[in-house]
């Protein structure tokens, strides 16, 4: 009796964790797919079921479409520099002798991953700036005149021109990471790999590539996951324009909620963006789980 | 044979030199020209993009000191510091409650905390508005606490519980014996040891805050609540073509937290890479 009452009383531990988590993480989650079968105008308040209406509405939305192939681009784009991009990166920066210029590349590259993306997002809206934005003064001065365009302002580059400055704000992060994972590669086996006569590409794709393998898993899982979930540069560089052209799924759920006050609308988006990135997540306790049982 | 093989070697080593100078030049230099811009007046901003600012002098700096960056800064600050000791005590309380106390049920409550990592802060998003709503927390300073804190307690938690399981059980039996019952034990033993990774993740939670924007976006309205990412579009959009106000204020937004990279990078490092798959 007295060891059952201690053992509850250890929940005390526990308990303001869980109920944070509970009521502001758990919660919300639940509601969310309730509130996803209603009309429902946030000024008057009046709220009306309406079944599976906003998600049939989903499926004829355009936008709704557009917005997710901009995500899957942005998932493209991101896994190619992010993760096989730099992974090579960090196998380059390894295998420099100074450790002081490792450490100083690998720092510098991590520097726009530091600071905020609204920051990162207002810069390199300046920098496409078509008047004063020293890509097209760039371009102009090498004679590429007919380059230098709008690149925010138009429907075929704004997309593109984000998802560039994401790669520039990322790919340090997780050349980091990759840094940190081929550094936990015992040397002896690049040594027996370099006795062998196993040239540095052949060391890169027999030695490096196989033993960090799980990390790319997990940064694959994490870039993936992160790129459904894009908001804050594509807010602050084009806020979804122009004509919605760079609408991600994370956008049009706030412009459909907060701008268009068609919160029932925005709850189904967020049930999509959930699922998707559920998804996304069990991959990755799949793959955690298969290296315990590897090792 | 071996002259050719190095003479090859040579060249692979220039060209790997120069790209990775080169990158390194991609991400300095725009850096740099937001920081010159600082300087700037609107003027030169206009004329070459590339050219140095003719007067070094901080008055644009001071200009967006007193249009609000004041203000978003105090918040900043504010919403930081307190996310910050709440998200880390909370956490190394529950990492504690699960790795070093027997409780019931502790293999459910483990899945059930640390799968809020699983989530995506953009799905509560229309919910939240409306429970902060009810709760007259909306548009206040709260608000970003609460959620800051709710949102990085499965992260934290997650970091500093597989640091705590790895401490030896002869710990809590020898300040068992010594009479030091739980509350003793975990402040004045295994806290102490946890340093390592409580400075993780105590750095890694001020990167996250300092920078966050979607929360932040939506949650708040007025000066006095809003943080720095907020701030600065504000400041974007309110002051139509001071662009060399909005560089300052952004540079004062990135600066501190380039410097708390550069402090602290053994720790976040760890962090990072314990975070992403121990």
């Amino acid at each position: 009796m007295r060891a059952t009452l201690r053992r509850t009383l250890g929940l005390a531990w526990v308990v303001p964790a869980l109920v944070l988590v509970g009521v502001f993480v758990y919660l919300p989650l639940v509601q969310n797919l309730q509130f996803s079968t209603l009309k429902w105008d946030i000024y008057s308040g009046s709220q009306e079921y309406v079944g599976l209406d906003n998600y049939a509405r989903l499926v004829d939305d355009p936008v709704f479409w557009s917005a997710l192939g901009n995500n899957t681009l942005y998932a493209v784009v991101s896994i190619v520099f992010q993760v096989f991009g730099a992974l090579l990166l960090a196998a380059l920066i390894e295998s420099i002798r100074s450790e002081r210029w490792q450490r100083a590349l690998r720092a510098v590259y991590f520097i726009p991953a530091a600071i905020s993306l609204t920051v990162a997002g207002l810069l390199f809206y300046f920098i496409y700036e078509p008047k004063l934005g020293p890509l097209n003064h760039a371009l102009r001065a090498v004679g590429l005149d007919q380059l230098a365009q709008a690149w925010l302002g138009q429907e075929s580059t704004a997309m593109s021109a984000i998802i560039a400055m994401s790669q520039w704000q990322g790919f340090g992060y997780s050349t980091l990471l990759f840094a940190v994972a081929i550094q936990r590669i015992p040397a002896e086996i690049y040594g027996a790999a370099a006795i062998d006569g196993v040239g540095p590409v052949g060391r890169f794709f027999h030695v490096t590539v196989p033993l960090v393998r799980e990390m790319t898993g997990l940064m694959a899982i994490v870039t993936l996951s992160g790129a459904f979930q894009v908001f804050n540069e594509v807010m602050v560089m084009t806020a979804g324009g122009p004509n919605n052209s760079t609408q991600v799924l994370g956008t049009w759920l706030y412009r459909s909620g907060f701008v268009r006050n068609n919160f029932g609308y925005a709850a189904a988006i967020a049930t999509v963006l959930f699922v998707i990135t559920l998804g996304i997540a069990v991959a990755q306790l799949w793959v955690a789980r298969r290296r315990r049982v590897e090792w | 044979m071996v002259t050719r093989l190095s003479f090859l070697a040579v060249i692979a080593r220039v060209f790997m030199w120069a790209f990775l100078l080169a990158l390194a030049v991609v991400v300095l230099y725009p850096l740099a020209w937001m920081t010159l811009n600082g300087f700037k007046t609107n003027a030169e901003l206009f004329g070459d993009p590339f050219a140095l600012p003719l007067d070094w002098s901080f008055a644009n700096y001071a200009k967006a000191w007193n249009r609000g960056v004041s203000d978003y800064l105090t918040t900043s600050v504010l919403v930081t510091l307190t996310s910050t000791v709440a998200t880390v005590f909370v956490s190394a309380w529950a990492a504690y409650g699960l790795t070093r106390v027997d409780i019931p049920l502790g293999k459910t409550l483990t899945a059930a905390i640390l799968g809020g990592l699983m989530l995506a802060p953009t799905v509560a998003l229309v919910p939240l508005v409306k429970m902060f709503q009810a709760m007259g927390l909306y548009n206040t300073f709260w608000a970003l606490l609460i959620l800051y804190t709710a949102f990085r307690i499965p992260f934290t938690t997650f970091l500093i519980r597989a640091y705590m399981i790895d401490l030896p059980r002869e710990v809590d039996e020898a300040a068992a014996m010594d009479g030091a019952g739980r509350w003793t034990c975990f402040w004045r033993i295994i806290l102490p040891m946890c340093k390592p990774i409580i400075t993780s993740t105590v750095l890694l939670h001020i990167l996250f805050t300092w920078n966050e924007y979607l929360f932040a976006m939506v949650f708040t309205s007025g000066a006095g609540v809003q943080t720095l990412p907020v701030g600065l579009t504000s400041l974007m959009s309110k002051h139509g073509t001071a662009y060399p106000v909005v560089f300052a204020g952004m540079v004062i937004a990135a600066l501190p937290v380039v410097l708390l990279f550069f402090v602290g990078q053994r720790y976040i490092v760890k962090g990072l890479a314990d975070g992403i798959g121990k």
